[in-house]
């Protein structure tokens, strides 16, 4: 695959109500690949930039689904199929006894879907990534505000993204090498 | 209420973080503890002790694995000795971690965020402290993995009418998801640290500890709610696990055990002896780190109040439970009240009605609320109190059931104090480590707190 040399161009900014509303502008002005970064959530960002569709409830309601019938039919088939104990004369097919550890099964895979499955829909672990690339990116996770439009994006041209970018005030902004 | 009122009481509480601070000072005051301050000499001669009492813990254990059970004091008729006062014990105060962790997020309390990261660990910390108990005490620990249902050769499964069945499920669903939660709690901070580190055997530790966290909204996004949902879930959990813990005693025909007050009642226990643990580690490692701006006054009222709750419905419980002894005709219960009060173990029951029930009253002093050094007195005598809770609900319940021929004593031996003191030390040891290696407070969560992380409309 042929890659860009220039992943894109990123401005940087000092507050989080300017990356808000730089990222509202850009997105307005037409940018589709655009992406924000900031130490902390900001309520709200996603959308700005487009982000709608957020899965992980699903994952975590099939992961539930998944865990409780896991629990339930574990119980069953061991205590009424495989090997049925008769215990202080109760039926092996005890439903009430067999609620708890659905209970916890049902949490316990829910609750892995929910971390796996939110790291996995954000392709992490990955160690590297361009943005890196920018020496000041390290203050992405301190004070500061990114926001990076890819070089992929239809209206993306380097002179002119670079100047809609510097209209927006940011402090700094640098092309990203791929 | 009154306009007035209210801000004359909310300009008399500490704020939630002290003035002055920015996203730069706040990250760097936190990971500053773990990337530039040398460790004192305080920290090795603490950690030293505490890592000599785990030494001790694994001889203890050794020489029972050597020797078998019979080196503590159980017997028959008290086959529950130490081993399940100090799981229940240790498992309880876990819960605290949590409660502020996940119940505290989901209603909105914002001061949790200074607090649930070293709660978080607290909480691993204790849970691993109280699985040694059962698995040491099956008799064969070697084959302490036959609780959990496996194919074997034997062709037999785990019972799961048993309560002690479904504790393997709630406790190790517990731990994992505990895990799990302080886990991805620190990825953006380990990513904080990834950048902020100078050494490169740092930056690649933290840097795959973190698992390349750029801070990308969309990442956030499904971040934020992927930690709601796993507090969603957490919250029904750390409920639903003292509540099976209560259900090992409830679910036996032994008199004092046999009441539906249990779960309720060992749930308000569990937060009860979790908050005093927090205050108890809260209080010395806000001093020693000069920590007070993040974890200020109303943290420590905030954790009094929580403890005054708890420990009214905690003695709402004893309450109940006398009632019953009389209430129910029932002669056997008659009799374990009366035993309790008048029985052997009499010193017990009164020191735990004092630790539990009438000192804890001195928080409804605001001034004593708000001194650290009566909290931390008051945390230490209610820990103390919610364990002979545990041993009177195991012991004195024991010790003289049905009939009179069956009766007896139990004297806990110095392999039982040497494991469970151990367990302290061990418990102690990793929080040692843990202020050292990891971000004891949440950077990224302390950040949202600030004032400038608001984002104003244009």
């Amino acid at each position: 695959m042929k890659r860009e040399p220039i992943y894109g161009i990123m401005a940087e900014f000092d507050s989080a109500t300017a990356l808000v509303d730089a990222a509202k502008l850009t997105h307005q002005a037409g940018y589709q690949k655009i992406d924000a970064y900031s130490p902390f959530p900001i309520e709200g960002l996603a959308e700005e930039i487009g982000f709608h569709h957020d899965e992980v409830p699903l994952v975590v309601l099939i992961g539930g689904i998944i865990g409780g019938l896991t629990g339930y039919l574990m119980q069953y088939w061991m205590s009424v199929v495989d090997y049925p104990l008769n215990i202080g004369g109760k039926p092996p097919h005890s439903w009430p006894a067999f609620i708890v550890i659905t209970f916890e099964m049902t949490i316990l895979f829910a609750g892995i879907s929910a971390v796996f499955g939110m790291l996995a829909l954000n392709g992490l672990p990955m160690p590297y990534h361009p943005v890196f690339n920018v020496p000041r990116f390290a203050l992405a996770s301190k004070d500061r505000f990114f926001l990076i439009v890819f070089s992929s994006d239809k209206k993306y041209d380097p002179a002119g993204t670079r100047d809609f970018l510097a209209g927006l005030g940011p402090r700094s902004i640098s092309e990203v090498p791929s | 209420m009154d306009e007035q009122y209210k801000m004359t009481v909310d300009a008399e509480r500490a704020p939630v973080i002290e003035p002055g601070y920015t996203f730069g000072t706040v990250t760097e005051k936190i990971s500053a503890i773990v990337l530039t301050r040398p460790a004192s000499n305080g920290w090795f001669v603490g950690f030293g002790i505490a890592f000599m009492l785990t030494m001790m813990m694994l001889y203890a254990i050794g020489y029972l694995f050597l020797k078998g059970i019979g080196i503590w004091g159980v017997t028959i008729p008290i086959g529950w000795g130490f081993a399940i006062v100090n799981f229940v014990w240790w498992i309880g105060i876990g819960h605290a971690g949590t409660l502020i962790s996940a119940i505290l997020l989901l209603l909105r309390q914002s001061w949790r965020n200074s607090i649930n990261r070293f709660a978080e660990a607290m909480t691993l910390f204790a849970v691993a402290c109280a699985g040694i108990f059962p698995a040491i005490h099956v008799g064969r620990p070697w084959l302490a993995y036959w609780l959990f249902p496996y194919p074997s050769t034997m062709g037999v499964w785990p019972q799961f009418r048993s309560p002690l069945m479904w504790d393997v499920f709630a406790v190790s669903t517990y731990a994992t998801i505990s895990a799990l939660f302080w886990f991805m709690g620190l990825i953006p901070d380990f990513a904080t640290l990834r950048d902020r580190s100078d050494k490169p055997a740092l930056r690649m530790i933290y840097g795959m500890l973190s698992m390349g966290w750029r801070g990308s909204a969309r990442h956030w996004h499904r971040y934020e709610t992927a930690y709601l949902l796993l507090a969603g879930l957490a919250t029904p959990l750390v409920l639903s696990v003292h509540t099976v813990v209560s259900f090992d005693f409830a679910v036996g025909i032994v008199p004092g055990w046999h009441t539906t007050i249990f779960p309720p009642y060992f749930v308000a226990g569990a937060i009860y002896s979790g908050f005093a643990m927090v205050l108890m580690l809260a209080i010395p490692i806000r001093k020693i780190y000069g920590l007070e701006d993040f974890i200020t006054e109303l943290h420590l009222q905030n954790a009094a109040k929580v403890m005054l709750a708890t420990g009214l419905i905690v003695a709402y419980g004893y309450g109940i439970e006398a009632f019953m002894g009389w209430y129910s005709g029932d002669r056997y219960d008659a009799f374990t009240l009366w035993n309790r009060l008048h029985g052997p173990y009499a010193v017990l029951y009164g020191a735990l009605l004092i630790c539990n029930i009438f000192i804890p009253q001195v928080l409804w002093i605001r001034r004593l609320r708000t001194s650290p050094v009566a909290l931390f007195f008051a945390s230490g005598v209610i820990l103390v109190g919610m364990w002979l809770e545990r041993f009177i609900i195991v012991v004195v319940s024991l010790h003289r059931d049905f009939l009179t021929s069956s009766w007896g004593m139990y004297y806990p031996t110095r392999w039982d104090w040497m494991t469970y003191i151990g367990t302290i030390g061990m418990f102690l040891a990793a929080i040692f480590l843990f202020v050292r290696l990891l971000p004891m407070i949440s950077i990224f969560e302390m950040r949202t707190l600030l004032p400038e992380a608001e984002v104003k409309a244009e």
